[in-house]
């Protein structure tokens, strides 16, 4: 590798970090700090914006609203997405080609057309302000790249595997969960990596669908502005606290994402 | 055009080799002369891939040299070598046509338009594939693709050499023998040197002059097919050239038996003289099934055996019988019926050979024509 | 693969189906509804046809809003797909140094919208903010809440720093896919670095540049929260994109029809870009075998 190729990466993976390092750079500082003059790291090194966050339950019930509804959205997700991919890999069946299309299609629909349809469709039903809400939500835009990506794992592993486990004597069930799921590992990993991804990052439908119980960090982060202007140091506090999850859910899928990537569709 | 030196090469994958196994080629001198049609035939891991990496200029080895007519070029870049080489799957640019493929390295090397064109034409001709020069390369089948890759070697003019890293793998057998005769006749017309990989003995012997067996990252023996299957220069080489493999019997000096008297009276003077004195108790001969004589009656000098099988393979077929609790093999015409369970066989004094620690010795010029 | 005729297959689907159909058909039916009637109240509305689809498309709010939003798509296409191939050229093959970029790579996208709205906002700021500040201590007079190109610039920025990976990961899988033996044989032919580029990068990485290209499109054309965060969509209207005026209209002003009818054409955009850049890129593959 050049010398030339190392620094354009190192340069562009310093753009990548600085402005993640100044948040993080921010969120130990005090307002006083803030606004009083630039400085490269802290002077007055403090947790006072994180002990807020962490001792006021109507921040950190945003947390935990978040993570609630992305769980959700990721296990309904692979429920319903496993043997919908699995049918399109292996089967011919009526109207197969426009269904995957129309799938595919939703995909392409910008959020913002839905947002007063499903405001009055979950409120019509009684789901408003609910965690399942916001997951149901998500799932017309996870579900069909799920579907699509798992479509391309499966297609890769030789249906010879399925033949031998009928012939074995398993049962479609048996064999769908003990030899078939974890053939596909790697793609369930890269499945569920993009799942989190859109659930957690999404806001507009999120914040829409939700007005107190399930209302997620995102939208309370907007409670920063105040009369006396933006408290900054606690709004980057809450925007650092947002981005552990993603780095824990990389750490874990890193493997099968890198690995994944190559073998499947994505 | 040059002759390939290869002195003193060593080559570990690893970083710091901790010990032998840690390296795929060790301790390797040899000489492939200008315009020669060489195999490099040994097992899977023996290192034949790694070492034509080391020539081709693809690998760097940890330790000695390459040298092309007595020019060092261990740290020069394939480009520089002015290699050619065909990989084990075919290796198109798909996104050219045929012609263009085969134009490619020497518009890389920028020669006028026209030279490239005929020297596309010359060499498509050769490998029949004028016809379809204009075609998508990607629209191929599998051995028409390699034999684009394998064009694409030809190609150039003046390569020094042209190293094949078994390139039938992937073609159907019936078009491997045909693939590999045009290979042999493309020889005959470029007198170019040509090495050629493979783990299949057929393979090297139709396509070789001379075959370098490697084994554990070493060349155990270089020589012409008949000098492999006649004088097999070591134990493995007995046991992997020829359908079955050589015999061989463990000998102990010590031993009074009859059978082991009637194979020390086997042997050439020279080699009794070498038994005589070696201190190793590592001592092997070695015949091959073809010249094992077989009866079923008692003769001078002839040892008893026990019959245990034998497999009918067409013109010929092969008996197994035990000797000494050993496996032994012999091949006999497809005619030959057996008539009791018991069999004598002599071992002809041309063909008995004496391996010691797995290398051959008492070869004499004397016991060769005798 | 032969696929087997199986229509109980469908049992298979179903959950998917019956999910995603609840979740799309049933909102789709209300907005098309919507867009043919004049909606007073929750018991009166008169059906007005065609009416709201062609006051939509007269709308010059939408005309410069939509005109806004495929400058900007088309920019973000330009810049972050070939910068995207770029990085994931320069990124090591193996080893920790190459899980490394992975993972590093990976952060922005993983970071809520709206935070990564946040972070640019702070970012950018001249008092407060790092680039804001070492812009304006170089000379530049750089203020994107009050310059409408230093707001547009900045959104671009922001979106080039956000999804620039997304193209980076993609494209890096499908260099990985390439067997080495390529890069062997074309050292063997002499190929410089732009041939190997040319001839063995470029035409195996097509295939996930379709989806790059696809999904960069869509989703840039749905952008929404990032820069209503940043910019609030201004100054004035500079950087108010087809999904903040549509959210306006809907919710702000709350004019259901012609927000609506709009929605649907939104829609139909986006499906028929997608569709061109589809077929064209397929047409594309489809002219180079046959010739």
């Amino acid at each position: 590798m050049g010398k030339r190729k190392v620094t354009g990466l190192v340069v562009y993976l310093v753009f990548v970090l600085l402005p993640i390092y100044w948040l993080l750079n921010m969120s130990f500082k005090t307002n006083e700090e803030i606004l009083g003059g630039l400085t490269f790291w802290p002077q007055h090194f403090t947790f006072d914006n994180y002990i807020t966050i962490f001792t006021d339950a109507s921040w950190y019930m945003g947390y935990v609203n978040s993570v609630t509804y992305v769980v959700i959205n990721m296990v309904i997700t692979l429920l319903v997405a496993l043997p919908a991919a699995y049918a399109f890999s292996r089967y011919k069946f009526v109207g197969d080609k426009h269904l995957f299309f129309w799938l595919l299609t939703n995909r392409m629909a910008p959020p913002a057309v839905f947002l007063l349809p499903f405001f009055q469709l979950y409120s019509s039903i009684g789901l408003f302000d609910t965690h399942l809400a916001v997951a149901l939500a998500h799932c017309l835009f996870s579900i069909p790249l799920a579907v699509w990506i798992l479509e391309g794992f499966m297609s890769g592993v030789p249906r010879e595997i399925d033949e031998t486990a009928y012939i074995d004597g398993y049962s479609f069930g048996h064999f769908f969960v003990r030899i078939f799921i974890p053939m596909i590992r790697s793609g369930i990993g890269v499945t569920a990596f993009f799942s989190f991804m859109f659930s957690w990052v999404e806001l507009l439908l999120a914040r829409t669908l939700t007005s107190v119980d399930a209302k997620p960090i995102s939208a309370i982060m907007t409670r920063t502005v105040g009369a006396a202007g933006i408290d900054w140091g606690v709004l980057a506090a809450a925007g650092v606290l947002t981005i552990v999850p993603g780095v824990l859910v990389i750490w874990f899928v890193r493997n099968h994402v890198a690995k994944g990537f190559a073998l499947g569709r994505v | 055009m040059a002759n390939i030196i290869l002195s003193g090469l060593a080559h570990s994958y690893s970083e710091n080799p901790s010990g032998m196994d840690d390296y795929a080629i060790h301790a390797l001198n040899h000489e492939f002369k200008q315009g020669g049609a060489y195999a490099l035939l040994g097992p899977s891991g023996c290192g034949k891939s790694t070492l034509l990496n080391i020539i081709s200029g693809l690998l760097t080895p940890s330790e000695g040299d390459v040298l092309f007519d007595q020019q060092s070029v261990t740290h020069l870049s394939t480009a520089e070598r002015n290699i050619a080489q065909v990989f084990q799957f075919p290796v198109v640019y798909d996104s050219m046509t045929v012609g263009e493929n085969l134009a490619f390295p020497l518009k890389n090397m920028k020669l006028p338009k026209q030279q490239i064109q005929q020297k596309v034409e010359e060499i498509a001709e050769l490998l029949e594939l004028s016809d379809i020069l204009t075609k998508k390369a990607r629209n191929l089948s599998a051995d028409q693709k390699q034999k684009v890759s394998m064009a694409r070697g030809l190609v150039r003019e003046n390569v020094s050499a042209i190293l094949f890293d078994e390139p039938l793998t992937v073609i159907d057998p019936h078009l491997k023998w045909k693939l590999r005769r045009k290979l042999k006749q493309i020889h005959e017309q470029l007198n170019i040197t040509m090495l050629y990989v493979t783990h299949d003995q057929l393979e090297a012997a139709t396509f070789a002059d001379e075959i370098a067996v490697m084994y554990q990252g070493k060349i155990v023996q270089f020589g012409t097919p008949q000098d492999l299957f006649e004088r097999p220069n070591h134990t493995f080489v007995g046991y992997f050239i020829g359908s079955p493999g050589m015999n061989f019997i463990d000998f102990n000096k010590m031993d009074t038996s009859y059978a082991a008297q009637a194979l020390f009276a086997k042997l050439s003077p020279v080699q009794q003289e070498i038994l005589e004195e070696v201190k190793s108790d590592n001592i092997q001969l070695g015949i091959r099934p073809e010249f094992v004589q077989i009866s079923q009656q008692s003769e001078a000098n002839a040892v008893e055996v026990d019959f245990v099988s034998v497999e009918h393979l067409g013109t010929f077929q092969i008996v197994t019988t035990c000797f000494a609790g050993k496996e032994l093999k012999v091949r006999v015409s497809e005619h030959w019926h057996r008539q009791s369970d018991v069999l004598y066989l002599s071992f002809p004094s041309e063909w008995l050979k004496l391996y010691i620690d797995d290398y051959l010795v008492g070869e004499s010029m004397e016991s060769e024509h005798e | 693969m032969n696929k087997v005729q199986n229509n109980r297959a469908w049992w298979l689907v179903l959950p998917m189906f019956v999910l995603v159909a609840f979740s799309a058909i049933i909102p789709l039916m209300t907005v098309v509804n919507y867009s043919v009637q004049d909606i007073f109240d929750q018991n009166t509305a008169y059906f007005v046809g065609i009416e709201w689809y062609q006051e939509v498309l007269r709308d010059t709010r939408l005309h410069d809003s939509l005109l806004r939003q495929f400058t900007f798509s088309f920019s973000v296409l330009l810049i972050e797909i070939p910068l995207g191939i770029a990085v994931a050229l320069t990124m090591p093959k193996k080893g920790w140094q190459s899980s490394l970029c992975l993972i590093l790579l990976a952060l922005p996208l993983l970071i809520p919208w709206n935070v990564v709205g946040t972070i640019w906002q702070i970012f950018g700021r001249a008092d407060i903010g790092l680039f804001g500040w070492a812009l304006n201590a170089i000379g530049v007079d750089y203020n994107y809440t009050a310059n409408t190109v230093d707001a547009w610039l900045t959104v671009l920025l922001m979106d080039v720093w956000h999804w620039t990976p997304l193209v980076a990961l993609l494209c890096y899988s499908g260099l990985r896919a390439i067997p080495d033996a390529y890069y062997q044989a074309a050292q063997i032919d002499r190929a410089s670095s732009w041939a190997i580029f040319r001839h063995i990068q470029l035409p195996r990485l097509k295939s996930v540049l379709v989806l790059a290209v696809l999904l960069r499109f869509m989703d840039s054309f749905m952008i929404y929260t990032e820069p209503f965060v940043l910019t609030g969509g201004g100054p004035g209207n500079a950087t108010t994109f087809l999904s903040q005026t549509l959210t306006q209209m809907a919710i702000g002003q709350f004019d259901l029809g012609p927000a609506a009818a709009f929605s649907l054409v939104y829609f139909l955009i986006v499906l028929l870009v997608s569709w061109l850049f589809f077929t064209t890129i397929s047409h594309m593959e489809k002219d180079k075998s046959d010739g």
